[in-house]
């Protein structure tokens, strides 16, 4: 994967297929101790024991059309290789938690990228998923909830596209303040 | 700054193009991306942003911008399958997000299947 803003994406289209009706992405970043915490948490159906071990393996997965899984496995790779860490714990009908620590002065540290395009295209995809993105960087935090915009967008469907495009600027201008408000643009 | 205030205009301007869509009733097109680890990895993520996009500076009412899992075609993502009510489902591999403003413009709005993007 290009930048890590995929590989959440791709964990959270498996708490999609779990079934989760809520899925929280955290990402925290610390300027002194140069880390980075990714952590998703859902309110799926959760793995067995058995279905956990399997899912760390990279030649596992319940998908019946393929018979490897990749997605835990390149997530957990990433982390790793920047000299962080991955853990995986679920419980069997009530939802899984997945974190990864991200060194992030390693020279294998990819960066996160376009998370509000991974949020946007989930949005989009599932509008009766809600999502939740709480973004800190150091002492500034911004939390995005689809909660709060279904209530104010109220009859009209978060997936409308005017809404989707709307959620992407957004959650990209508040990610951009958080480092400071330097965007892309006045960087080059 | 974008404020949540902002989404109170779009609201209004989005309910009046929603009347049209009531009229249309739930035949909806229907663009589905396949969003499995391989079409993320090969660009999928943009593609379904392109597509949203498409449909939305086109003002098109009847769309829905969906996703599916891997099916299986690896080589050929990001997959792309677009149903219009009443046709047979149409589909596109390795697309781009260049490509899904032509399916946009060229199948969605006006009516014909771009041939060079179906396998
Ligand atoms: N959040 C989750 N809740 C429940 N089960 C999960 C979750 N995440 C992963 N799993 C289980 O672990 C398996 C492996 O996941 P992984 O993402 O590695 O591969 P996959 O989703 O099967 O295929 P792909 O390569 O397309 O991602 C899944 O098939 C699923 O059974
Ligand atoms: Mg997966």
């Amino acid at each position: 994967m290009r930048e890590l803003s995929l590989n959440i994406l791709d964990i959270v289209e498996n708490s999609v297929s779990a079934e989760a009706s809520l899925v929280s992405i955290e990402l925290t970043e610390d300027s002194h101790l140069n880390t980075l915490s990714v952590t998703v948490i859902d309110n799926g159906k959760g793995m067995t024991q058995e279905e956990l071990l399997k899912a760390k393996d990279p030649f596992y997965t319940s998908g019946t059309t393929r018979r490897v899984g990749m997605g835990i496995p390149l997530f957990k790779m990433a982390a790793e290789q920047t000299g962080g860490t991955f853990s995986i714990h679920s419980v069997d009908g009530k939802g899984t938690l997945i974190n990864a620590i991200f060194k992030t002065d390693s020279l294998n540290f990819k960066p996160v990228g376009d998370l509000h395009a991974t949020v946007s295209a989930l949005v989009s995809a599932n509008p009766y998923v809600d999502f939740v993105l709480k973004y800190s960087v150091d002492n500034n935090e911004f939390v995005f909830d689809t909660r709060e915009i279904k209530q104010k967008s109220e009859e009209i469907p978060v997936s409308s596209p005017d809404i989707v495009k709307w959620i992407r600027d957004f959650i990209e201008q508040n990610v951009n303040n958080l480092y400071g408000g330097v965007t892309d643009n006045e960087n080059t | 700054m974008k404020t949540l205030e902002e989404l109170l205009a779009i609201k209004s301007v989005t309910k009046k193009t929603m009347l049209v869509r009531e009229d249309i009733g739930d035949d909806k097109i229907k663009i589905v991306v396949g969003m499995g680890t391989c079409g993320i990895a090969a660009g999928a993520r943009d593609v379904l942003n392109a597509f949203v996009d498409g449909v939305a500076e086109k003002e098109l009412t009847n769309v829905a911008v969906t996703q599916m899992g891997c099916i299986d075609m690896c080589k050929y993502e990001p997959i792309v399958e677009v149903t219009v009510p009443g046709k047979e489902k149409v589909t596109y591999v390795n697309m781009t997000a260049e490509k899904a403003a032509k399916v946009i413009e060229e199948h969605i709005a006006g009516g014909e299947p771009v041939s060079e993007y179906i396998k």
